[in-house]
C-alpha cells in the first residue's frame, strides 16, 4: 500500500525550465506547490563548480549530468516493420536529469519561431495550395499565433537573460539583427556577445554574397544582469565548456541562475529530488486527475501525492510516456490515424562543412555556448516551397562553442583514424578549422510517433517510450538545398581544404552520432480534441486539471532550437491558469 | 592481405619484454618537472585494476600502434594511456553501470540502432582481446603483442575493416578500443592518461584554463599560454 502525503494545490512533475517557471508563477498566487524531480538536486556550488566541471571525459563523453539510461531510456525503430531496440547509451540526443533539467547542460541558443511556422498549413495553402503537401505529412497550424505569444517570448527572454540584437522591433527592420524574424516589442535584455574569428570571416563572406549576417542570440550573459525575480547573472568568460556542462560562473541561463534560488525562498513552494513520478491518478469519472503516484528514492517506496492541479513539466519524451501510461488522451494509431497522444513526433536535421585554413588561428577552445554568426536568408518565410520541392527552412551559422579535443577534432578527408598520420594531423589541424552548418526544420508525418514499447521496461516495470522515426525525402531535399548554399559560401572563403558531413539521399536515421536534443511532438496542442491531446492553453482536453508543458506541444518542429518557444508557451499556459483556470476550474476551451 | 611466414612475424618473447620495459622506463615514469612522475612505476609494473598480465601485454602493444611513439608529440605509451583504459574498465564505464542493459539483446541489429551487445565495455575488451589474439595466432602465428609492428598494423587494419571474423556482440571492439585510446590521450590527467599534459601541448589545447575573456577579441592570434589541469599541474 502506497504512502499518502498531505494534499497540495499543485504538483509539478519535473523541475527544469518549465517546472521552475510554472512553480514561480503559481507560487505568486499563494498556492501550496510541490515539485517532484526524478534526478538529483543541483546547485552551481558545489555540483557545477570549477575546476571539477572542466572535465571533458566525465561530462562530455560519459554524460555525468544526463539521465542514466539504466534509470530510463527509449527504444527506437525507423519504420513500423522494424523491431525497436533500446538506446542503451546516449547518442543522437542526450536526455537531461536532475534539478534544472536540460537547462543546466544546454548551450543556451534561444530563438523564437517565425510567425509563418506557427500557422504553417495556412501559409502553404494561401501561397501554393495544399496540394504541395506530401500525402503522409501531418503538419497543421498551432492553435495560437506568434502575435498572441509575443509578450510571453519577451517575458521568457527577460527572465532567462538572453543576449542578442533585434532585427525587427514593431515592424522596423534594424541593421545588424535578423531581418527575417517576427516582430519584437523591444530589444533583447542584453547586447550580443562578441564573435570569434570564424564568425567574423563568415559574416564578411555572407555579406559579400548579399546575405544578412547577425550574431546568434542566446542565454549566455554578455554583461552582468538582474532579472525580475532578483536573480543575478555574471558576464560570460568564454570558457569553452558549455553544452553538456553546468556553468561554473553563473553566466549561462538556467533554472539555477535565473529562477530557482528565488523560488526556493517561497514558503509555499517545496520540492523533492530522487522523486520519479510513475503515473497520474484519475478520479473515478476519469475527467480529472486526483494527483500523482511517485517513487521515493530515499524511502524506497511509492507515494500518492494528492493535488488539485497536475503540471507535467518533464521532457517531451517523459511527458508523452506519462500521458500514455495514465490514459490522458487516446493513444495515437499510425495505421488508422486516430487517437492523439504520441502523434507528430519530430526532430531536427543538421549538416556541416569544415573549412581548413593552414595559416590561420581560430583558438577553438575560446567561445560561449551561443557563439556564432548566422544568416536566416534560407528560413521558412524566405523559401519558395512550390519552386524548391520541399517544405522547410533552416538557419545557417558558423559556430565555435565547445572546442574540446576528444569530441571536437575535425580533420581533412582521407586523414588516417590512427597511427602516425593521425598523430601528426591533430597537431597540424587542431585550431586551424572553422565550420559552417545548418539547423533545419523537420515536419510531422503519419508514421512518426511515440507509443509504449511492447517489450522493454524500466526498473519500475513500466514500458519504455518507443519512438518510430526516420529521415523523410522532404527533409533530405531541404538538406541537399542547404548543402548547396553552404558549399558556395565555403568556396568563396577560399580555405586550403574542406570536408563535408551531410546526410545523403536515402539516409536512414542513425542513433549513434550526437545530432540534437530537439525532440518534439507527442503531446501536441490543437484547436480540437481530434487534433491533439492538449488545447491551446496546454490543458488536456479530457482531464481539465492536467497541463503539459514543453516541446511535446509542437505541432511540427520549427527550424530553430526549441527553448524559446518552450519558454514562451510555459508563460502563456501559466497566464491562462492564473487568469482563467484558478477563478473557474474547468475546460478553458 | 598476405601474411608473412610465422617465423618472420614473430618477435622473440624476451625482446618484446625488454622493449616494453624500456619504453615504460624511458617515457612513463620520468617526466621532467612532474614531481609525481618520479615515483610512477613503469607501465609493466603498474598495479592493474582490471587487465590480466596477458591482456596488459596486448594493451601496451595495441595502443603503441594506434598512437605510436616518435615524431612530434607523445605516443600512447608516454601518455600512459593504458593506465587510463585499465581504470576506466574497472569503473562505471567498464561495467556499463549507467547503461540500459536489460534483454532481449539483438547484437546483430542494424548498426544504426546503436549498442545492442549484451556485453559491457569491460567484457567487450576482454572477449575482444581473446578473439583477436586467436585470429592473430591463426593468421600470423603469434599473439598480437608478439608480432612485429608492421604486422601489428596489418592486423589492426583488418580488425578495423571487419575482416577479422568476430561474433556480432564483439562487432564494436576496434571502435571502442580506438575511442578509449584517444580518450586516454586527450582527457585530463586526473583520469590516468595524458601524462604531463603532453598531448595537449602537442595540439595547443590549454586544458582547464576555462577563462578567455582577454582573448575573445584577439582574432587570428595564437593563444600564448600552455595547459593547466584540474589538479593544478602546469605544462
Amino acid at each position: 500500500m502506497a504512502r499518502q502525503d498531505p494534499k497540495k494545490d499543485v504538483v509539478i512533475v519535473g523541475l527544469g525550465w518549465t517546472g521552475a517557471i510554472l512553480g514561480m508563477e503559481l507560487a505568486e498566487e499563494g498556492l501550496e506547490i510541490l515539485a517532484l524531480e526524478r534526478g538529483p538536486g543541483r546547485e552551481t556550488v558545489p555540483e557545477l563548480r570549477y575546476p571539477e566541471m572542466i572535465d571533458e571525459l566525465s561530462y562530455g563523453e560519459r554524460h555525468k549530468l544526463m539521465l542514466s539510461p539504466r534509470q530510463s531510456t527509449v527504444t527506437i525503430r525507423r519504420n513500423l516493420q522494424e523491431t525497436a531496440r533500446p538506446m542503451r547509451k546516449w547518442g543522437s540526443f542526450l536526455l537531461g536529469n536532475g534539478v534544472g533539467g536540460s537547462g543546466v547542460h544546454w548551450n543556451g541558443q534561444t530563438w523564437r519561431p517565425q510567425p509563418v511556422e506557427m500557422q504553417l498549413r495556412s501559409h502553404i495553402r494561401e501561397n501554393w495550395g495544399e496540394e504541395i503537401i506530401p500525402e503522409d505529412m501531418t503538419i497543421g497550424d498551432y492553435p495560437v499565433t506568434y502575435d498572441e505569444l509575443e509578450p510571453c517570448f519577451d517575458r521568457f527572454e527577460r527572465v532567462a537573460g538572453i543576449s542578442g540584437i533585434a532585427g525587427n522591433i514593431n515592424g522596423e527592420i534594424r541593421e545588424g539583427g535578423n531581418p527575417f524574424e517576427g516582430r519584437r516589442s523591444r530589444d533583447y535584455p542584453m547586447p550580443p556577445l562578441p564573435l570569434t574569428w570564424n564568425g567574423v570571416k563568415f559574416s564578411e563572406a555572407a555579406r559579400a554574397m548579399g546575405y544578412h549576417p547577425f550574431p546568434r542570440p542566446g542565454g549566455n550573459a554578455s554583461t552582468s544582469y538582474v532579472n525580475e525575480y532578483g536573480m543575478q547573472m555574471g558576464a560570460c568568460n568564454f570558457c569553452g565548456f558549455c553544452e553538456r556542462y553546468g556553468c561554473y560562473q553563473y553566466s549561462k541561463s538556467s533554472p539555477q541562475t535565473t529562477i530557482l534560488a528565488a523560488l526556493f525562498r517561497k514558503p509555499n513552494f517545496s520540492h523533492r529530488s530522487g522523486a520519479e513520478v510513475l503515473r497520474v491518478e484519475m478520479a473515478p469519472d476519469r475527467r480529472s486527475a486526483t494527483g500523482v503516484t511517485w517513487f521515493d528514492e530515499e524511502a524506497g517506496e511509492e507515494v500518492f501525492q494528492p493535488a488539485d492541479i497536475v503540471i507535467l513539466a518533464a521532457y517531451q519524451i517523459e511527458n508523452t510516456r506519462l500521458m500514455l501510461l495514465s490514459g490522458i488522451g487516446e493513444p495515437y494509431d499510425p495505421v488508422s490515424g486516430t487517437g492523439t497522444t504520441g502523434k507528430n513526433y519530430a526532430y531536427q536535421i543538421t549538416g556541416s562543412t569544415s573549412l581548413f585554413f593552414r595559416d590561420e588561428h581560430f583558438n577553438p577552445f575560446v567561445g560561449s555556448g551561443v557563439n556564432g554568426a548566422c544568416i536566416d536568408d534560407f528560413g521558412m518565410n524566405a523559401i519558395d516551397f512550390g519552386a524548391e520541392g520541399f517544405i522547410g527552412g533552416a538557419y545557417i551559422s558558423s559556430a565555435q562553442t565547445n572546442g574540446q579535443p576528444i569530441r571536437s577534432m575535425p580533420l581533412p578527408d582521407d586523414t588516417p583514424q590512427w597511427g602516425a598520420g593521425w598523430k601528426s594531423a591533430i597537431a597540424e589541424w587542431y585550431g586551424h578549422e572553422m565550420s559552417i552548418s545548418h539547423h533545419g526544420s523537420v515536419m510531422s508525418y503519419r508514421g512518426h510517433y511515440c507509443d509504449l514499447d511492447p517489450t522493454y521496461r524500466d526498473r519500475h516495470g513500466r514500458p519504455l517510450m518507443r519512438i518510430t522515426f526516420n529521415w523523410h525525402p522532404n527533409e533530405l531535399r531541404l538538406n541537399d538545398f542547404l548543402r548547396g548554399k553552404i558549399e558556395t559560401l565555403a568556396a568563396a572563403m577560399q580555405p586550403d581544404l574542406v570536408s563535408h558531413s551531410y546526410k545523403e539521399e536515402g539516409a536512414q536515421y542513425d542513433v549513434r552520432p550526437y545530432q540534437t536534443t530537439h525532440n518534439t511532438g507527442g503531446t501536441i496542442m490543437a484547436a480540437t480534441p481530434e487534433g491533439g491531446p492538449l488545447n491551446r492553453y496546454l490543458q488536456a482536453w479530457d482531464k481539465h486539471n492536467v497541463f503539459a508543458m514543453g516541446a511535446g506541444a509542437f505541432v511540427q518542429n520549427t527550424q530553430y532550437n526549441p527553448t524559446g518557444l518552450v519558454g514562451g508557451l510555459a508563460y502563456w499556459a501559466a497566464d491562462a491558469i492564473r487568469r482563467q483556470y484558478l477563478p473557474n476550474p474547468g475546460p478553458l476551451v | 592481405m598476405s601474411a608473412p611466414p610465422p617465423h618472420q612475424a614473430l618477435r622473440p618473447a624476451r625482446r618484446r619484454f625488454l622493449q616494453v620495459s624500456a619504453a615504460s622506463l624511458a617515457f612513463a615514469g620520468l617526466w621532467p618537472g612532474s614531481p609525481e612522475g618520479q615515483t610512477l612505476p613503469p607501465l609493466t609494473e603498474h598495479p592493474r585494476e582490471f587487465f590480466t598480465e596477458g591482456e596488459w601485454a596486448f594493451v601496451l602493444a595495441a595502443v603503441a600502434r594506434l598512437i605510436p611513439t616518435g615524431g612530434d608529440g607523445p605516443g600512447a605509451i608516454e601518455a600512459r594511456v593504458p593506465v587510463f583504459i585499465d581504470r576506466e574498465l574497472a569503473g562505471d564505464f567498464g561495467t556499463a553501470a549507467n547503461w540500459y542493459m536489460e534483454g532481449p539483446h539483438d547484437a546483430g541489429a542494424p548498426p544504426e540502432l546503436g549498442w545492442q551487445s549484451p556485453l559491457s565495455p569491460a567484457r567487450l575488451w576482454r572477449q575482444g582481446i581473446a578473439a583477436f589474439d586467436d585470429w592473430c595466432r591463426a593468421e600470423h602465428g603469434s599473439a598480437f603483442a608478439d608480432l612485429v609492428p608492421a604486422i601489428q598494423d596489418q592486423a589492426l587494419t583488418a580488425l578495423e575493416d571487419a575482416e577479422v571474423p568476430l561474433p556480432p556482440e564483439l562487432r564494436d571492439f576496434f571502435e571502442v578500443m580506438l575511442a578509449n585510446t584517444k580518450e586516454g590521450y586527450l582527457s585530463d590527467p586526473i583520469h590516468g592518461g595524458n601524462h604531463g599534459m603532453r598531448a595537449w601541448v602537442h595540439i595547443g589545447f590549454p586544458g582547464a584554463r576555462a577563462q578567455y575573456r582577454d582573448w575573445i577579441g584577439r582574432h587570428n592570434v595564437p593563444y600564448p599560454l600552455g595547459p593547466v589541469s584540474i589538479s593544478g599541474e602546469r605544462a
